[in-house]
């Protein structure tokens, strides 16, 4: 792995973890439940990437299916909680 | 693992970053601005620009590196641009709608008898304690 890449990817974990810290404050504090929704809605999306940055990091393709796994849960989970405050229950 | 060219090397490496810091920066101010209303707008920045700066950069590594073109990452991107708005519309309407329960200054239903309406009206009593 040639210099530049092997500087920059680790920085760019760093940055995601970074960004993964930022948006659990709003999971913990959020003042409205929507709020929290939003953030682990937000949580999900950071980890999707550093899912992404550490499969080119470690040079396998392996890494690509948990990024899209992560994807699909973020998504069903946070359409089940939005629909279950919107409407006090997931399925009419 | 096939050691790439400098000028792929440099590319993978901006991209990632870039997509890395606006990751940090739609984090960020999910954690800074003050309503929700705002904050709803901030996770945007992530699927959209975000993601597709290290779509593409994961897309370039893997190409060039299986000289082939490596165009599963662009699955995700796809898959992000259909289900980010679903969800983020359904989050602004439980604002929309808690925020009238709570009786905060946001603009009315459209119709008394509309579905904001109706379910404003079908909702349990208990919530209206608990919502604040």
């Amino acid at each position: 792995m040639n210099p530049v890449l092997s500087y920059a990817l680790p920085a760019a974990l760093v940055i995601l973890v970074l960004a993964m810290g930022c948006t659990l404050v709003p999971v913990l504090r959020g003042p409205t439940a929507q709020d929290r929704v939003l953030a682990l809605d937000c949580l999900a999306l950071n980890g999707m990437l550093l899912m992404l940055v550490l499969g080119i990091h470690q040079g396998s393709s392996n890494y690509f299916e948990a990024a899209l796994l992560i994807a699909l849960l973020g998504f069903v989970s946070s359409m089940a909680m939005a629909k279950f405050l919107l409407r006090g229950e997931i399925i009419e | 693992m096939i050691a790439l060219p400098l000028w792929a090397d440099v590319a993978v490496s901006l991209l990632v970053l870039a997509g890395a810091l606006i990751a940090l920066i739609g984090s960020f101010s999910l954690m800074r601005l003050r309503t929700f209303f705002e904050r709803v707008h901030a996770p945007a920045v992530i699927a959209t620009l975000g993601c597709w700066c290290v779509m593409y950069g994961t897309v370039l590594y893997f190409s060039l590196q299986s000289h082939a073109v490596a165009a599963h990452g662009m699955l995700i991107a796809v898959f992000l641009a259909v289900t980010v708005p679903v969800t983020n519309i359904f989050l602004m309407r439980t604002g929309l709608f808690r925020a009238r329960l709570a009786g905060q200054d946001v603009p009315p239903p459209l119709s008394g008898t509309g579905e904001g309406g109706k379910a404003a009206a079908a909702v349990r009593p208990a919530w209206k304690e608990e919502v604040s």
